[in-house]
């Protein structure tokens, strides 16, 4: 090659090539990407009873994101991300309800910077470790700083947690107030929409294709000479921050903080969202929140151990048939409807 | 002479803990070692076990021992049914999917065992020969927790004899050692995994029962004490039923004892001591070193 | 038959990798012993030797995956006795597996552009989209038009039938560019209908790299090596050309009273 091509040059080039050209284009924004946050405005609109229910769908959707870029990109399997929600949650919490500070979008740059911390810290300590006893030691932190909470109820209120918590006006002035969510509602969803767009991006660069890398074959990874573990740390501590941002959302519109958002229970939910939308999708995260949460609200008012046994059953057929959930089902049908019959 | 009784007191109390948690725990470990299949759901099978005996004892009228036996057998039976056909298609699984199967089998269990026998905990009630105190010369301690401590005993040498001594024993150490090797052997990899699931979970039904009069019992147990299982087979170390045994005494009695002295969030020192553990020594006590 | 003529020789060969007393025991097992190796660049050289003859311990020693017992490594005249196997690649020593490691869910052209951005040092941006980074998809698109990958770019790699996975174990390893690579029985499970493909390649190599390839297969070590080491028992037995290796008494002996001296190595 004597003469060097320009970039745009090598850009047409490529583009004639069909494998190039779908790698190419693959961060390009798709129509039906805006569906997601149409219908979430379309809810406001047509829901105002119910936007109580529908910032909680939100911010769900939020701590599953955040679980995802974990889990489902870099396969770290962690059953102790609510120590993340957790330390976002009283970060907030304790803040606002000690009378330290009390404005809400800069309280939530401050529960991701300690939810971060937690997950920097923890992440450099654990992610040495695999498998079952990488599973141990997130179920143990957690436990931890769930132990810690409940020990220190002098400041953290312990099982009956913070109430009443006094979150300052957006912007200096839309005000939260509790019997009429709709500013919880929009904030939570403008909250959503930034960091959304912050793990599209992330997802789509050479970093997440890296971690991609680091779940479908970690000894590869090695072998080419990847810093398999800075990596993994920087992806568990911005997943961890992206946790506590939820976490602080949480109490922020519930103007309410407790022990339940460090326990097993959440964790355990959120982990289950996540595949039964299907992980490493981004967007299983929205369908996993939305059917789950909508399930539950239905069903487990009214018989909660059917609700139990009914999960419960859901979980084994999707670990036996349906390892990607619901969004995964949704390409296989795909495929077989562009392609005809599987491949031989 | 006062601090002497209370020692006595708190080790015999930590040491019965502990035994229990080992009962149940024995099987978990071994079948990790063995086939590498994480089984949360080993405490609803503790849970089942549990429930059997207690029902068998309080409603059917049946002996102690035979309720045991009937605890056994039945967790074990229900074992090797969901072995053969739901376990089994997930051995080449990733580790992802054994863990959302136990964890949906463990909504299964405590549903269905809330619908069939209803939320309430069941209490245990102990035959009058183990009722009681025992006069051990220094102290009296419960005759059922001397009672827990000698059955544990007996049970981890028994087990360890067997590993030692028998044929089969041989095969699961070999399997656990080198499974690839074992099956390049001619050992049937399969049906061992069969065994010792259904022995394991049928000891785990045990300990559900043994354990129901101060752990409890009620359609939570499987969840909650979920951790402290997993913790005792995680730092006795895989496979080594001599590890989960140190392992889980030691847990009971860290856990008396500063149940006593920090009732509130004693537990902290527990998680934080298994983390350092397995930050300095990720198989545990006595596991494997991962090649 | 190796064609030696055809390949350009620099004037200066280079040591491309070195090692000086090698060593590696398990326990009681010496499984690699007292090695001293050499491979020039440009260089086509075979390791043979029976089952657990330490080969594979061997090439795990060069690549950083084990550490040494004893000796030294030098690649380029460094020493990287002490280094990691990512430092290792970085500083252009590769390898393939003689089982696949590939990102499977992936497609063809992904398993080569991610070591393609690690090499570039662009694997860790964050916040610009892999979608631009023009110039890797292109040399990574032009590696695989040099293997012969091309057409199956877009196919994951799961799809692909194992002779041409084999391929792209080898496209991952040339993408990083190494000065050094390390071939672990790269015909290793290829049906016999498709071995050629991997052979082709082989042979297309670019001339500079020292290639070090461990092998069973006969007719491959002739086809391609100028030089054999024959290793037995974790210390080298024999070495020198194909034919003078073929023609050693003492080498047939070894291969040939294989079946009674058939160390066991874990």
């Amino acid at each position: 090659m004597t003469v060097a091509a320009t970039p745009a040059e090598v850009a047409a080039a490529l583009a004639r090539q069909p494998a190039a050209r779908a790698l190419m284009r693959r961060h390009r924004l798709r129509w039906w990407e805006a569906l997601p946050w149409l219908a979430a405005l379309l809810y406001y609109f047509a829901f105002p009873d119910y936007l109580g229910f529908g910032s909680e769908l939100l911010i769900t959707i939020l701590f599953a994101l955040s679980l995802d870029l974990a889990l489902g990109y870099a396969g770290i399997i962690t059953l102790g991300h609510a120590a993340f929600f957790g330390t976002g949650a009283y970060t907030v919490g304790m803040l606002a309800f000690y009378g330290v500070w009390s404005e809400p979008i800069t309280s939530l740059l401050l529960a991701a910077l300690a939810a971060g911390i937690v997950g920097l810290l923890s992440g450099l300590v654990l992610l040495r470790t695999r498998g079952l006893t990488l599973l141990m030691l997130t179920l143990c932190t957690m436990a931890l700083l769930e132990e810690a909470a409940n020990m220190g109820h002098a400041y953290t209120g312990g099982f009956d947690g913070l109430p009443s918590l006094d979150i300052a006006p957006v912007f200096g002035v839309f005000e939260f107030n509790p019997l009429y969510p709709n500013t919880q509602y929009l904030y939570t969803l403008g909250v959503l929409l930034v960091c959304f767009a912050f793990l599209r991006t992330l997802v789509s660069s050479p970093f997440g294709q890296s971690l991609t890398g680091i779940r479908e074959n970690l000894l590869r990874m090695h072998a080419i000479g990847a810093p398999v573990r800075r990596r993994l740390v920087v992806c568990y501590t911005i997943s961890a921050a992206i946790a506590g941002i939820a976490g602080g959302l949480w109490a922020q519109t519930n103007a309410y903080v407790n022990l339940s958002a460090l326990g097993l229970d959440r964790a355990a939910t959120v982990l289950i969202i996540l595949i039964l939308g299907g992980y490493g999708r981004l967007y299983g995260a929205f369908v996993g929140a939305v059917v789950y949460l909508a399930l539950e609200h239905f069903l487990a008012q009214i018989y909660p151990t059917a609700w139990q046994l009914g999960l419960g059953l859901l979980l084994v057929a999707i670990a036996l048939f349906a390892r990607n959930g619901i969004l995964g089902l949704g390409e296989v049908l795909w495929q077989r409807l562009r392609f005809g019959r599987a491949k031989p | 002479m006062d601090f002497a009784a209370n020692f006595a007191n708190i080790l015999l109390g930590g040491l019965s803990a502990g035994t229990v948690l080992f009962i149940v725990s024995v099987g978990l470990s071994v079948t990790m070692g063995l086939m590498g299949f994480v089984n949360l759901a080993h405490g609803a099978f503790a849970m089942f076990g549990g429930y059997i005996i207690v029902l068998a004892m309080n409603d059917a009228g049946f002996g102690f021992a035979v309720s045991l036996a009937l605890g056994f057998i039945g967790t074990a039976a229900l074992s090797v049914v969901l072995e053969q056909f739901l376990y089994r298609r997930l051995y080449r699984g990733g580790e992802l999917d054994q863990v959302l199967f136990t964890i949906g089998l463990i909504f299964i269990f405590m549903a269905t065992i809330t619908i069939v026998v209803g939320p309430g905990s069941q209490p245990l009630q102990l035959p009058p020969a183990l009722n009681g105190q025992l006069n051990l010369g220094f102290t009296q301690y419960r005759t059922y927790s001397i009672f827990l401590i000698v059955v544990g005993f007996l049970i981890v040498a028994g087990i360890w004899l067997a590993f030692e001594r028998t044929r089969i024993g041989a095969q699961i150490r070999a399997t656990v050692d080198n499974r690839n090797m074992a099956e390049s052997l001619g050992i049937n990899v399969d049906r061992l995994f069969t065994i010792t699931f259904a022995f394991g979970s049928g000891m785990a039904g045990l300990g559900g029962g043994l354990g129901a009069e101060f752990l409890g019992l009620d359609p939570q147990y499987a969840l909650k004490y979920l951790v402290y299982f997993l913790i005792a087979v995680s730092v006795g170390g895989l496979g080594s039923v001599v590890g989960v045994y140190y392992a889980s005494l030691l847990l009971g009695v860290l856990d008396f004892v500063l149940e006593l002295y920090l009732p509130k969030g004693g537990t902290i020192f527990i998680y934080a001591l298994t983390i350092l553990l397995l930050l300095w020594r990720p198989q545990g006590l006595f596991g494997r070193k991962a090649t | 038959m190796a064609t030696p003529s055809l390949w350009a020789r620099q004037a200066v060969t280079a040591t491309r990798l070195e090692t000086r007393a090698l060593t590696r025991h398990f326990g009681a097992l010496m499984a690699v012993q007292q090695i001293d190796f050499k491979l020039d660049a440009g260089a086509r050289h075979a390791l043979i030797g029976p089952n657990g003859a330490g080969k594979t311990t061997f090439v795990n020693l060069l690549t950083g995956v084990l550490s040494p017992s004893g000796g030294r490594v030098l690649l380029k005249g460094r020493d990287i006795t002490a280094m990691a196997q990512a430092e290792r690649v970085k500083l252009g020593i590769a390898r393939t597996f003689q089982i696949n490691r590939l990102f499977r869910g992936l497609s063809v052209l992904e398993n080569v552009c991610i070591p393609v951005a690690e090499r570039v040092g662009a694997a860790g941006s964050m916040f610009y989209p892999t979608g631009r980074c023009t110039d890797i998809i292109a040399e990574s698109m032009a590696l695989l038009e040099a293997l012969k990958l091309a057409d199956a770019a877009h196919h994951r790699v799961s799809e692909l039938p194992y002779g041409r996975q084999r391929l792209v174990e080898l496209a991952i390893t040339l993408g990083l560019k190494p000065a050094v690579l390390l071939l672990d029985e790269p015909a290793a499970g290829v049906p016999s209908a498709e071995s050629h493909i991997i052979l082709d390649a082989i042979e297309a190599l670019p001339k500079d790299i020292a290639v070090l390839i461990i092998e069973h297969d006969m007719d491959l070590v002739f086809r391609f090596a100028e030089r054999v080491t024959v290793m037995v028992g974790g210390a080298i037995f024999a070495e020198g050309t194909p034919h003078e290796i073929e023609a050693n008494p003492q080498v047939r002996a070894v291969y040939l009273g294989q079946a009674g001296q058939r160390t066991s190595h874990g």
